[in-house]
């Protein structure tokens, strides 16, 4: 227990707690976890960091409304059960989300201390109070209703489809998600590496929801093994979570080259086929010098992956400064720190190779950042006569994703915009009654949290259309 | 879980495995496949589906032991079952429903072309099929296709029907009368040299093409194959296509990437493996 209350003046004093870290030497030739997560006495010396603001607007950043303030100041008395629960109720997936959240851009941006210094570390204390939460199960019971007798199914065991899963199996109903890989997990699985998300983590989120009775049948590809308007048939409701699996091309000539990978099958290589061992069935390559083209989590995170799997130089080549990457700062921060060389304000022109078919090179052209485009951010044009050659010998393109055609393509009386992601309305509801989507096929590729958003308010409506068209 | 209910070895290297997979025997058509992983730890491979029946709920993988996975893969015996298996993937064939159909197999590929061959059949196509192998031990599946329709038989070596390669007999049938569209399916050059053939003469052929998946449903991008310039994944969009349109030597490039990795995994004590044609 904590002795006592900090006054609002004793709390301003204390400074940002850091995070422990492996170092970054050793951890460039591993995939353990890069972040070791506060010590106890740390989180609770972060925690008292909350001035408990009347008007929070760490909450208003967070794109589900976690209870912020609630949590920090059970935490902040030692009170771990009840944070734990606090927490839990708010965010279905917090040892996840306090990992891959961009919350620099979200509760943390918006946390008042931030204005005059830094932030409370609020990423690292959900973090805290999920693993404390995974480490005593006892203590967050699942809870289950009586069965409702209705059944649902969920497309996608990604962050959308599990939130949803969980919500709607606490209130009793029949819930079977349908995967089409081996493992669910979405991209918590395929996509971002041990080394920011141990894969133990989804595993156990996963067990959670089966104890609560969610059903989960791996090998099922919708609008291949069974259609959505089969699923209707079958179900009282269905939710569409399949993410946006299409990779995108950089529609430059050498593509095709061998050593040539999309960041989506480097990653699932490594991360859901585990390449990364050296006898495992799953080969990939393993260069001398890795060029990764892109300056997102996944650009990254394919970077980072190739440094541990031995590459001696890896270089993210991205067109616009640092200030303008998507990527969360600290995944930037952790690439410098292992070594990852950034060519900016550089986009690729060709991949050239041998007369084997290997690639030899990547030819680029320097930027420079004009006028602003319609998303505000000043447009890279090329620099004449400005052409070079870094010399590399693999290309991993992670330049975003895109709806996967394939289930729709199954479905036509499902709407999709003129990008091929699914409309809906704000409830989530799509052109087809009963049928609704969320997370990255409805919004693009975009982030876990929101995802996991989508699925929330997805499962809210989903129990009001099933009370409304009870027999 | 898939259980194995028969098992048969159609040629030295190459087995047929029967497998439970009710959902899939129910929907699946001919020109698509599955992708299989044996068990914990294994690769995730594509197998066309080579038949079906139904009422068993079985589907049925011909399978060529080729390098670790497909090794591993036929090692399996009635009784045992392989973990995961995912589909129908692909598109269907696409099928005539009148006049005359030439099918062409070698090695593993008449596997392939053998649902084809048979869904033809059914639709009243009059069939005609080459199937060539190495010898007369490497000829699979020639007693399943004479129930669909003719059948000429050529080996390398003369050892069992016509001595020379499918391409020769496929010439002499297309010199001897109407032919409205060719399947071929069987290693890269065979593929290639059948399109070549058919070029000139304007007769539509349909390849099936095998290069490396990892998914099987469009996501890492891994199979992609040019096709009339474009790159299109074999896994969504094909696996079949128009043979006078795809980039052969892309495909045969890109099915090498982990020949290093393979020899290697070869050079593994528990290996027994014979280098066959394509793996499929
Ligand atoms: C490498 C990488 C790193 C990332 N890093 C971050 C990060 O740090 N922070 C962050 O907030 N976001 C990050 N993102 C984005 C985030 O992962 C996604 O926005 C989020 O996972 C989307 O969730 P989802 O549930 O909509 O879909 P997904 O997670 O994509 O899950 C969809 C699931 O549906 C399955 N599926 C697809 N089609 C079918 C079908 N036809 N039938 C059955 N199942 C199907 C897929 O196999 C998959 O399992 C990252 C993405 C990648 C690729
Ligand atoms: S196998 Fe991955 S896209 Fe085809």
């Amino acid at each position: 227990m904590h002795p006592q209350r900090l006054t609002p003046k004793e709390r301003l004093q204390l400074s940002r707690q850091v995070m422990p870290a492996q170092d970054a030497a050793q951890r460039r030739a591993n995939f353990a976890e890069v972040n070791l997560g506060l010590p106890e006495t740390l989180a609770l010396i972060e925690a008292d960091r909350c001035l408990q603001c009347k008007n929070p607007r760490c909450m208003l950043g967070c794109p589900v409304n976690v209870n912020i303030p609630r949590f920090l100041e059970l935490l902040s008395q030692g009170r771990l059960p009840e944070a734990a629960r606090s927490l839990l109720h708010d965010n279905a997936l917090p040892a996840i989300t306090g990992r891959v959240c961009p919350q620099e851009i979200q509760c943390e941006c918006e946390c008042i201390r931030a204005k005059k210094g830094e932030s409370v570390a609020v990423g690292h204390l959900e973090r805290f109070v999920a693993d404390w939460a995974r480490a005593h199960p006892e203590a967050v019971p699942v809870l289950t209703a009586p069965p409702s007798g209705r059944r649902v199914a969920i497309v996608g065991s990604g962050p959308a489809g599990l939130t949803a899963a969980g919500e709607l199996a606490r209130n009793g109903h029949d819930v079977t998600v349908y995967e089409a890989l081996h493992r669910p997990g979405g991209v918590l699985v395929y996509g971002i590496p041990e080394f920011r998300l141990p894969k133990q983590i989804v595993d156990q989120e996963i067990d959670r929801l089966r104890q609560a009775g969610v059903k989960i049948e791996c090998n099922v590809v919708i609008g291949r093994t069974y259609t959505v308007p089969e699923l209707r048939a079958r179900f009282d409701a269905v939710f569409i979570a399949n993410g946006a699996g299409l990779p995108a091309f950089m529609n430059i000539p050498g593509e095709n080259l061998k050593g040539v990978y999309t960041a989506n099958e480097y990653l699932t290589r490594v991360n859901l086929m585990a390449a990364f061992a050296p006898d495992a069935d799953t080969p990939v390559l393993r260069p001398r010098c890795a060029v990764i083209v892109g300056g997102g989590n996944v650009a990254m995170d394919a970077a980072r992956t190739a440094r541990r799997l031995g590459a001696e130089r890896v270089v993210i080549a991205y067109r616009r400064t640092k200030a303008e990457m998507p990527a969360r700062v600290e995944e930037v921060h952790h690439a410098e720190e292992e070594g990852i060389d950034f060519e900016l304000l550089c986009a690729p022109l060709e991949i050239l190779g041998t007369d084997r078919k290997w690639v030899r090179g990547l030819r680029c052209v320097r930027m420079q950042l004009g006028e602003p485009d319609a998303s505000g951010r000043r447009r890279p044009v090329p620099i004449p006569d400005s052409e070079f050659v870094i010399e590399c010998d693999m290309v991993v393109s992670a330049l975003g994703t895109r709806a996967n055609p394939l289930l729709t393509a199954t479905c036509r009386d499902l709407k999709l915009n003129e990008r091929g992601n699914i409309e809906v309305d704000e409830n989530g509801l799509t052109s087809m009654p009963g049928v609704f989507a969320g997370g990255d096929i409805v919004r693009g590729a975009a982030t876990v949290i929101l995802a996991m958003g989508d699925g929330k308010r997805a499962a809210i409506a989903i129990e009001r259309y099933l009370l409304e068209t009870k027999a | 879980m898939h259980l194995i209910t028969a098992k048969t070895r159609l040629s030295p290297n190459v087995t047929r495995l029967d497998v439970q997979a009710p959902r899939i025997a129910e929907i699946r058509r001919a020109g698509q496949f599955v992708i299989v992983r044996r068990g914990e730890g294994a690769e995730r491979i594509p197998l066309t589906i080579a038949d079906s029946d139904p009422a068993a709920g079985t589907i049925t993988l011909v399978i060529q032991a080729v390098g670790k996975s497909t090794r591993d893969l036929v090692a399996l015996e009635p009784g045992e079952a392989i973990r995961d298996i995912a589909g129908p993937l692909g598109h269907p064939t696409e099928l005539i429903t009148a006049g005359r159909a030439l099918c062409i197999g070698g090695g593993v590929g008449t596997a392939v072309v053998h649902p084809i061959a048979q869904a033809l059949a059914r639709a009243g196509v009059n069939v005609t099929s080459i199937v060539g192998g190495r010898s007369r031990e490497w000829v699979i599946l020639e007693a399943e296709l004479r129930r669909c329709g003719d059948v000429v038989v050529c080996t390398d070596d003369g050892s069992y029907g016509r001595k020379g390669f499918v391409t020769e007999a496929a010439t002499d049938y297309l010199k001897s009368g109407r032919c409205d569209i060719v399947y071929a399916v069987g290693p890269v050059p065979m593929m290639r040299a059948v399109a070549n053939l058919t070029r000139p003469l304007g007769v539509r052929t349909i390849v099936s093409l095998n290069p490396l998946m990892v998914d099987g449903t469009g996501m890492c991008g891994g199979c992609r194959v040019s096709v009339d310039g474009k790159a299109l994944f074999a896994c969504v969009d094909g696996p079949e296509f128009d043979g006078h349109r795809v980039d052969f030597d892309l495909l045969a490039e890109r099915q090498t990437t982990y020949r290093e990795f393979e020899q290697a995994a070869a050079a593994r004590p528990d290996h027994d493996c014979r280098i066959g044609l394509g793996q499929r």
